[in-house]
C-alpha cells in the first residue's frame, strides 16, 4: 500500500511536471525570436567576447528598429590601472544645475513623464556642515548663488563598498575593475532593493518607459551606461562610462561653468583628483557608513 | 500494466471526488467563493494595467520605493511564521486539542506564504526575469543578498508547509499511520525554519545602513514578537468560522491555549516598542526624523500619525484583553481582542514600518506616500486569492481529517454499488 | 666675479622656471589690439583719473589701491607689467594675475583650477584657458546667473501620467 502511495505521488508529480514543461515550451515557441533572445539573454559578465559582439549587433539593430536611429553601442572594458575619482569644490558650486541637465542630455534620460535626473543639487544652510535634514531640493530663486546658502550636488558616489551591490538579489549591479558601479538593464528584475540600500539617492527607477525627444538622442552609448533604458528597471550615474573610458571628462564636469567639478584617475599620482586629495581638505558624505565613496567634496574659500 | 491502469483510475477518481467536494457546498460557500473571485478579477485587471504602463500607476516613487505591496508582504510573512505556535504545542508538547487542528494551521501558513510571494511578484518591475533569481540557472546573489536568502527560506517554508500537511492528509486518506521517521524530522525542522523566515525578512531591512529607521538590532526580535501576535489571532478567528460551518470539533481549550501563548508575545512586542521609543527620544539624534514622521508628523507631513496611534491603542487594549484570564477565556472578548491585534499589528508592521523607513529620504527630502486605487485593488485581489486557496484547501482537508473523505470509505461505496 | 656668477645663475634659473602653457588667444574686443595703433601717437598722461576713452570698462578690482597703469605698461601699451617692472605679453597674462592670486595660480598651473573640458588623459593634452577667458580682469566678481529649473516633485503631473 505504501509503495502505491509513493508511486502515485510520483505519478502526480511527473504529470504536473510534464504539463508545466509542455506549457512553457508552447509559450516560448509562441514568442517572437527577439522576445526569446531577450528572455534568454545571459548575464553580461558571463558572456564571451563573441557573445558581446553579437549582443552589440542585436542591440544596434533593435534600436534602429525602435527609434529609427543608428546607435553605436560600446562594450569597452575598463582601462587597466584606473580607479575613477571625482572632486567637487563646494566653495565654487553656485547651484545653477547646468550639470543636471547636461547629464540628462548626455545620458538619454527621460525628460518629462517621467523626469529622471541622476544628479540632484541640494541647497544647504551655511553654518552647519552637511545637515541633510534641512536640505532644499526644489529651490527656484531668480538668481544663484543666494546669500547664506551653499549648494551640494549629489549623484551616485561609486562606493568602494557599495551597499547596492551587496543587496542586489540577481547580480544585476556590480563594481567594475575601474571602480564604476554599473547596472545591466537587461538583467535587473526591478525589485528596488538597491534603491532602499543606497545612502546617497544614487539610484533611480524607471517607473515607466523613458521619454526622450527623437532629436535629442545621444547616439554614442555604452551597454552599461547611457543606452536607451526600458521601464521597470533601475539606472544611475555611471561617471559617463562611455566618455571616461576614452579619456574624456564626464558631461557634468564639462558643463560646470565655475569649474567646481574635477575628475581623474585615483591611481595616477599626477591626476587632478590626487592633487586635490593631497593638497585640499576633502571629505566624503556619510563616511561613518563605511561605504568608501569616490566622490570627494572639498572647500577652498 | 494492470497495476498502472489501476493507479490511473485511482488518481482520476481522487481528483474527481476532490472537484466534487470543491464545487458542492452551501449557499454561503458559493457566495463567499464568488465574492473572492470577483475581488481577484478586479485585482488582476488592475495588475495588468500595472504591467502595461509600468509601476508609475502606483504611488511609489524614487523617494519611497516600497509601499503597500511590501508592507503586506512583511505582515504576511509574520502571519505564516505564526503557524509554529500551533506546531510546537501539538507535536512537542502533545497537547491534544491543538493536535487535531495543526494540519489545518499548517495549510493556513502555506496560504499565507503564497500571499506573501504574490505580493513580491506584483512588486517586481520585471517579473518575466524572475528566472534570474534562481540559483544555478540564474545568478542568485547568495549569500550576500538577504533577498536571495528570503527566496530560499520562503520557498522552503512553503514546501515544508505543503509536504507535511499533504503527507499527513494522504496518510489519513488511506487510514494509515504516518511514517514517523519521515515526518517528524520535517516537523522539527519547520519550527526553527518558521523563526528563520521571519528573521531573514527582518534582516532584509535591518542590514540597510542607509535607512536609520530600520538599521536597529531590535528589528528581528520585534518582528518575531509581533508575528506571534497577529498570526495566531487570525488562526483563532478562522478556526471558529471553520467550527461553525463544518462538523470538525475544535475545543475552546485549544483556542485559549493559543491566546495564552499570544499574550507573552504581545508583552514582548510592547516592551520592545518602548525600548525603541526610549532610545530615539532620549538620545535625540537626527535619526529620530523617521520616528517623528510616524508618531508626530514631520514638517507638516502627518498622514500616518492617526493610523499609528489607532494601532497603538488597539495593541494596548488587545494586550490587556489577552492578559487577563477573564477576558481571554471568553470567546466574545477574545474575538474582539483578536480583531484589535490583527488590525493593530497590520498597521504597525505594514505601512507603519515600511513607509517611515523611506521618510525622509537619504538626502532629506520628504515624499508623503499614500497608496492609490491600483495598489489597493491589487492588494485586495491577493488577499482574496489567499483566502480562496485556503478555503478550497479546507474544503478538501477537513473531510479527510474528520474521516468523511477517505479511501476506505470510497471502497465501501464501490462495494455497495457493485452488490446492489 | 662671484657676484657675477651668482647673478647669472639666478637669472638663468628664473628664466628656466617660466613654463609655457598652451592657451587659446586672449578674448580681445574686436579691433582693440594692438593698443599701440592708437597709443603710439598719443601723449603720455600718468595722472590717476577717470578716463574719457575706454568708458565701457568699469574698474572694480582693488581700484582704491591701483589703477590702469599699474597693470598696463605706460610706454609699451601692447604689454602688461609685472610688479618688478618686467613686461609680458597678453598671452601670458596669467603671470600677472598669479602675482596676487598665488594660491589659485598654483592650482591653475597644475591644470586644476577652472573649467574642465575635453580630454584629461590619452590623446588630448590638458587644456588650459587664460584667467581672462572666464574672469573679467577689470571687474572679476561673477554676476549671479539664473539657475536651471528645479526637478519636478514626485507628485507633479509632469512626472506622472
Amino acid at each position: 500500500m505504501r509503495n502505491k502511495t509513493f508511486t502515485r505521488r510520483e505519478f502526480i508529480h511527473n504529470l504536473s511536471f510534464a504539463a508545466l514543461s509542455g506549457l512553457s515550451l508552447s509559450l516560448l515557441s509562441s514568442c517572437s525570436k527577439e522576445q526569446r533572445e531577450d528572455f534568454l539573454q545571459k548575464h553580461f559578465l558571463e558572456m564571451t567576447p563573441d557573445e558581446k559582439r553579437a549582443l552589440v549587433t542585436r542591440f544596434e539593430e533593435k534600436y534602429l528598429r525602435k527609434y529609427n536611429k543608428n546607435f553605436r553601442v560600446s562594450v569597452q572594458e575598463a582601462i587597466p590601472n584606473t580607479l575613477w575619482g571625482y572632486g567637487l569644490d563646494l566653495s565654487r558650486c553656485i547651484g545653477c544645475r547646468k550639470c543636471v541637465y547636461a547629464c540628462v542630455e548626455e545620458n538619454n534620460s527621460s525628460r518629462i513623464n517621467p523626469q529622471s535626473q541622476w544628479i540632484r543639487v541640494i541647497r544647504l544652510k551655511k553654518g552647519s556642515l552637511i545637515n541633510l535634514e534641512d536640505s532644499e531640493h526644489y529651490y527656484d530663486p531668480a538668481n544663484v548663488p543666494e546669500k547664506d546658502f551653499m549648494y551640494m550636488p549629489v549623484q551616485c558616489q561609486h562606493c568602494e563598498n557599495p551597499p547596492c551591490v551587496k543587496v542586489c538579489p540577481v547580480h544585476a549591479t556590480w563594481k567594475e575593475p575601474d571602480g564604476l558601479v554599473v547596472v545591466d538593464y537587461n538583467w535587473c528584475i526591478g525589485c528596488r532593493y538597491c534603491i532602499a540600500a543606497c545612502p546617497y539617492r544614487g539610484r533611480l527607477f524607471n517607473w515607466r518607459d523613458p521619454n526622450v525627444p527623437s532629436e535629442s538622442w545621444n547616439l554614442s552609448v555604452h551597454y552599461l551606461g547611457n543606452r536607451p533604458r526600458m521601464k521597470n528597471v533601475v539606472d544611475k550615474c555611471t561617471f559617463c562610462i562611455q566618455r571616461v573610458r576614452s579619456g574624456r571628462y564626464p558631461a557634468c564636469v564639462e558643463a560646470c561653468p565655475t569649474g567646481s567639478r574635477k575628475f581623474g584617475n585615483l591611481l595616477d599620482p599626477n591626476s587632478e583628483i590626487r592633487y586635490i586629495i593631497e593638497r585640499k581638505r576633502t571629505f566624503r558624505l556619510k563616511e561613518d557608513l563605511h561605504t568608501e565613496p569616490k566622490f570627494y567634496y572639498f572647500f577652498e574659500a | 500494466m494492470q497495476a498502472l491502469w489501476g493507479m490511473v483510475q485511482e488518481t482520476w477518481r481522487f481528483y474527481r471526488k476532490t472537484l466534487n467536494l470543491v464545487f458542492t457546498g452551501s449557499k454561503e460557500y458559493f457566495l463567499w467563493c464568488s465574492f473572492l473571485l470577483c475581488i481577484m478579477l478586479v485585482g488582476f485587471f488592475f495588475y495588468t494595467k500595472q504591467v502595461q504602463e509600468g509601476l508609475i500607476v502606483t504611488n511609489m516613487r524614487d523617494q519611497v520605493a516600497w509601499g503597500l505591496y511590501i508592507a503586506n508582504f512583511t505582515y504576511l510573512v509574520g502571519v505564516a511564521a505564526a503557524a509554529v505556535l500551533l506546531v510546537v504545542p501539538a507535536y512537542i508538547y502533545q497537547f491534544g486539542p491543538i493536535k487535531e487542528i495543526v494540519v489545518l494551521g499548517e495549510l493556513f501558513a502555506a496560504s499565507s506564504i503564497v500571499m506573501a510571494l504574490l505580493f513580491v511578484f506584483v512588486d517586481l518591475g520585471r517579473l518575466d526575469r524572475f528566472w534570474h533569481m534562481l540559483p544555478f540557472i540564474g545568478s542568485m546573489n547568495f549569500p550576500s543578498s538577504l533577498l536571495a536568502w528570503d527566496v530560499i527560506f520562503l520557498n522552503g517554508y512553503l514546501f515544508l508547509n505543503l509536504v507535511i500537511p499533504i503527507y499527513l492528509l494522504v496518510m489519513m486518506y488511506y487510514g494509515k499511520e504516518p511514517n514517523k521517521k519521515f515526518i517528524v524530522p520535517l516537523i522539527l525542522i519547520s519550527i526553527p525554519w518558521a523563526v528563520g523566515i521571519h528573521t531573514v525578512t527582518a534582516f532584509l531591512y535591518n542590514g540597510l545602513s542607509a535607512r536609520p529607521f530600520w538599521n536597529a538590532s531590535i528589528l528581528a526580535p520585534r518582528f518575531l514578537a509581533s508575528a506571534f501576535c497577529s498570526g495566531p489571532a487570525i488562526i483563532i478567528i478562522i478556526f471558529q468560522i471553520i467550527r461553525e460551518y463544518t462538523h470538525i470539533k475544535i475545543e475552546d481549550r485549544a483556542l485559549f491555549k493559543i491566546a495564552q501563548l499570544m499574550s507573552y508575545a504581545m508583552f514582548l512586542n510592547l516592551f520592545l516598542l518602548t525600548s525603541e521609543m526610549f532610545k530615539e527620544y532620549y538620545s535625540n539624534t537626527m535619526h529620530i526624523a523617521s520616528f517623528k514622521y510616524l508618531y508626530e508628523g514631520l514638517h507638516g507631513h502627518n498622514f500616518l500619525v492617526p493610523w499609528i496611534w489607532v494601532a497603538m491603542v488597539l495593541n494596548f487594549m488587545a494586550f490587556f484583553i489577552f492578559l487577563l484570564p477573564t477576558t481571554r477565556n471568553h470567546l466574545s472578548t477574545l474575538n474582539l481582542g483578536c480583531f484589535f491585534i490583527i488590525a493593530g499589528i497590520w498597521i504597525e508592521k505594514g505601512p507603519g514600518f515600511i513607509i517611515p523607513g523611506f521618510v525622509p529620504d537619504p538626502l532629506g527630502e520628504i515624499y508623503e506616500y499614500i497608496p492609490n486605487l491600483t495598489e489597493l485593488m491589487v492588494s485586495f485581489g491577493i488577499w482574496a486569492t489567499g483566502f480562496l486557496i485556503f478555503t478550497l484547501m479546507m474544503k478538501v482537508a477537513i473531510p479527510i481529517t474528520s474521516g468523511k473523505f477517505s479511501h476506505s470509505e470510497y471502497e465501501k461505496e464501490v462495494k455497495a454499488v457493485k452488490t446492489s | 666675479m662671484i657676484f657675477f656668477l651668482l647673478g647669472i645663475s639666478v637669472t638663468a634659473l628664473a628664466k628656466e622656471a617660466r613654463e609655457e602653457f598652451p592657451v587659446p588667444p586672449p578674448p580681445f574686443t574686436e579691433g582693440i589690439f594692438p593698443c599701440s595703433n592708437c597709443h603710439a601717437s598719443m601723449e603720455l598722461n600718468q595722472k590717476k583719473r577717470a578716463l574719457s576713452e575706454h568708458t565701457q570698462i568699469r574698474l572694480h578690482h582693488a581700484e582704491t589701491l591701483r589703477w590702469c597703469l599699474d597693470c598696463h605698461d605706460a610706454t609699451k601699451r601692447d604689454k602688461l607689467r609685472l610688479y618688478n617692472g618686467d613686461l609680458i605679453n597678453f598671452t601670458e597674462s596669467h603671470r600677472l594675475c598669479g602675482e596676487c592670486h598665488g594660491n589659485v595660480y598654483k592650482d591653475w598651473k597644475a591644470g586644476l583650477h577652472g573649467k574642465r573640458s575635453g580630454y584629461f588623459t590619452g590623446s588630448g593634452k590638458r587644456t588650459y584657458l587664460l584667467c581672462v577667458h572666464c574672469h573679467d580682469s577689470h571687474s572679476p566678481k561673477f554676476k549671479q546667473i539664473k539657475p536651471e529649473s528645479p526637478p519636478y516633485t514626485p507628485k507633479d503631473k509632469r512626472n506622472a501620467k
